[in-house]
């Protein structure tokens, strides 16, 4: 119980999804060989660390950012520019990373105390705002950022696919760069979604907790809650950071599509809601069931949409158009909002716990 | 402006006359670094011409803030439905629109306007009673459900009117430039101009000299007490809201016939300024929201001229020192 930080899933159902998930990434290489499979697993890892930051502010603090994605992007460009200006190695590697965390911490700084001093409402406004102006900015640059085409580089050589820990095969398996790669954003995510688990049960946690049920009374016990709320924000900017700096290491590419499109803030809400605000086990379970969903589940919606035009219907074939996705998205989102605000972790549980 | 904070209190409030100066420090301020005097005007006419367009989008939100204390993500939504109803009220009317008569090009317009109010009105209807009813006074779930409503619309809008722009020329008499001295300037921008001061004043006299209005600033100073008074409170915010969609929807057409193209997505980039326009000007307050919105667009026009690269991050810069001034934005509402 030491690494969970006491906090046990605290249901059998639970309990058991989260061991077949964790089962399932540890093991990925090995079950589920080939590209897109092992893509699928990472893209659940990071998405699992990216959510659970995220829950850190939305479920456990009570404030909606819209500029959680903005610290992805600051972690995968800063990535992105060290390994293509300094070229493949650990050192550019580690100042890229260094430099995108502090980058990235002074923005949320900045912002916090900026604007959680007025209203929390004034957050989500500014937030959007400011996430919306980077992202044109981080286009605008083109000589640092490689503008809309991003950048392409290099990682270490370990972790490049040409790589052969050894000769043979493992169970079946090469061990290559690509895996190695896999394993270190495993790793990363582990580790770090533990040092979450561990801040959400620590007493600062506990005070975030406070904070959003009722922040009156939790300033009236004597906690600064717009240095708690700030600091809730720096944090969870640090755990999006990393989570895009081990993205751009697992695409050896960083865009505006795939750090900063407001797309991936749109799909962090809809994991959180979906999997449960306020628990971080909601960001493995959400994350792993919706990545899954995107990449198999849209496919599905081809077909359906193919068959729709053949028979002649109108409109329905654009509805079930493969890019409309989000359509659906949208709509299951909000009957989550209303029907299950608990999301699948308050559902296996099986407990109506109040999450305002 | 301290009409749409307190009206007919007594003792009258003092006007506050300094935050509405502020556009005129920052004309005074860009001036000798744009030089020409021409290309200063043309900025400025520029500058207030999308002050305007803000403006009819942004009061419709402030309101319902004000108002309702319900910040509509989904707003942005109903701006780009305004400007796809244009579109559909120009396909069967597209030789009034290329006629060579100003009566016709007007009427097209107004047309358009009206079609797109009214339409992007009954669209707020339904958002409202099936989306924000039930979330009335969480402010969280209020703003996930309604960013949630903002991806479906704009997905519908996207399935319905396909992924591509469509383009909405503008009518023949509104085209072109007139010269003034050396000074070109956009005959639509006038246009804009002059509708949204319409709107403008057409908010401040409802508000100001009609019991509906009335009942409104009462709202938003305290709502138990409107309701404590015998008012039905909730066909209050009904109808406030559809007036506030319905604004967005002119907005929407607006901005549409300035650019001359429609897409989906432009309600979503579109709404990132409106909400930098009501911060400036303080959550709930119209005439703040005037102020903000000719304040956000004339420095986006000067930083335009002077430094392309930082148009964008003028506006957060400029959100930032006003807020650094005024907390609460320019005009703040009581009790928010």
């Amino acid at each position: 119980m030491m690494i969970l930080s006491g906090d046990a899933p605290r249901s059998r159902a639970l309990s058991a999804l989260l061991v077949v998930i964790v089962l399932a990434l540890a093991l990925a290489p090995f079950l589920f060989p080939g590209a897109k499979p092992l893509n699928v697993a990472a893209n659940i890892c990071i998405y699992a660390l990216l959510v659970a930051s995220y829950d850190l502010l939305l479920g456990y603090t009570g404030i909606v950012s819209f500029a959680h994605v903005m610290f992805f992007g600051v972690g995968a460009y800063g990535v992105a520019i060290a390994l293509y200006g300094l070229g493949p190695g650990w050192g550019a590697l580690a100042l890229g990373v260094a430099a995108a965390l502090g980058i990235s911490v002074a923005l949320a700084l900045a912002i916090g105390l900026f604007s959680l001093r007025v209203q929390t409402i004034f957050f989500a406004m500014v937030t959007l705002a400011v996430a919306y102006a980077f992202n044109v900015l981080a286009s605008q640059l083109s000589g640092l950022t490689g503008g809309e085409d991003g950048r392409s580089f290099q990682v270490p050589f370990v972790l490049q696919p040409g790589f052969r820990l050894f000769d043979g095969a493992l169970f079946g398996v090469r061990i290559t760069g690509r895996v190695l790669s896999y394993y270190l954003v495993l790793a990363v995510c582990a580790a770090l979604f533990l040092v979450l688990l561990r801040i959400v049960n620590s007493p600062f946690g506990r005070v975030l907790q406070a904070i959003r049920e009722n922040p009156f009374r939790a300033e009236a016990l004597g906690y600064r809650i717009v240095f708690h709320r700030t600091l809730a924000t720096c944090l969870s900017a640090a755990g999006a950071t990393a989570a895009g700096a081990l993205s751009a290491l697992w695409l050896h590419y960083t865009g505006p599509d795939t750090a900063l499109s407001f797309s991936i803030q749109v799909d962090v809400l809809v994991i959180v809601v979906i999997g449960g605000m306020g628990s971080m086990y909601g960001a493995v379970a959400g994350a792993a069931l919706f990545i899954l969903a995107q990449n198999y589940l849209q496919a599905l919606m081809g077909e359906l949409s193919s068959a729709a035009a053949q028979a002649g219907l109108p409109i329905l074939p654009g509805l079930f158009h493969p890019d409309r996705w989000l359509l659906w998205l949208g709509l299951m989102f909000i009957l989550a909002v209303y029907f299950v605000p608990t999301g699948v972790v308050g559902k296996l549980r099986g407990t109506e716990e109040r999450t305002q | 402006m301290s009409d749409t904070d307190t009206g007919a209190a007594l003792p009258r409030r003092r006007i506050d006359i300094a935050p509405a100066l502020t556009p005129l420090l920052v004309a005074a301020l860009a001036a000798p670094f744009i030089g020409s005097p021409s290309t200063f005007l043309t900025l400025t006419v520029a500058g207030l011409a999308m002050g305007m367009m803000i403006f009819t989008m942004a009061s419709g939100l402030t309101l319902v803030f004000g108002l309702m204390d319900v910040l509509n993500f989904g707003h942005g939504a109903f701006i780009s439905l305004g400007a796809y109803v244009a579109t559909l009220v120009l396909l069967p009317l597209a030789a009034w629109s290329q006629a060579d008569s100003l009566g016709l090009n007007l009427g097209v317009l107004l047309l358009a306007l009206l079609a797109a109010g009214v339409v992007c009105a009954a669209a707020g209807f339904v958002f409202e009673r099936v989306l924000i009813v039930p979330v009335y006074g969480q402010h969280l779930k209020q703003i996930l459900v309604t960013i949630g409503g903002a991806i479906v619309a704009e997905q519908l809008l996207y399935a319905l009117f396909g992924p591509q722009q469509i383009p909405l020329p503008l009518p023949t008499a509104f085209r072109g430039s007139i010269i003034l001295g050396d000074a070109a300037i956009e005959k639509y921008r006038i246009v804009a101009t002059f509708i949204g001061l319409l709107v403008f004043a057409a908010q401040i006299l409802i508000l100001d000299r009609t019991k509906i209005g009335l009942l409104i600033r009462a709202g938003v100073e305290n709502r138990e007490m409107v309701e404590a008074l015998g008012y039905r409170i909730d066909r209050l915010f009904v109808g406030v809201f559809m007036a506030g969609s319905g604004l967005a929807g002119l907005g929407g057409v607006l901005w549409a016939f300035y650019r001359e193209q429609v897409h989906a997505s432009m309600g979503g980039e579109l709404l990132v300024l409106t909400f930098i326009v009501i911060i400036v000007g303080g959550l709930g307050s119209v005439g703040g929201c005037f102020t903000g919105a000719v304040l956000v667009a004339l420095i986006a026009n000067y930083a335009g001229f002077l430094a392309p690269k930082l148009a964008l991050v003028s506006n957060i810069l400029l959100m930032v020192v006003v807020l650094l001034w005024r907390p609460r934005g320019l005009y703040p509402v009581s009790g928010r």
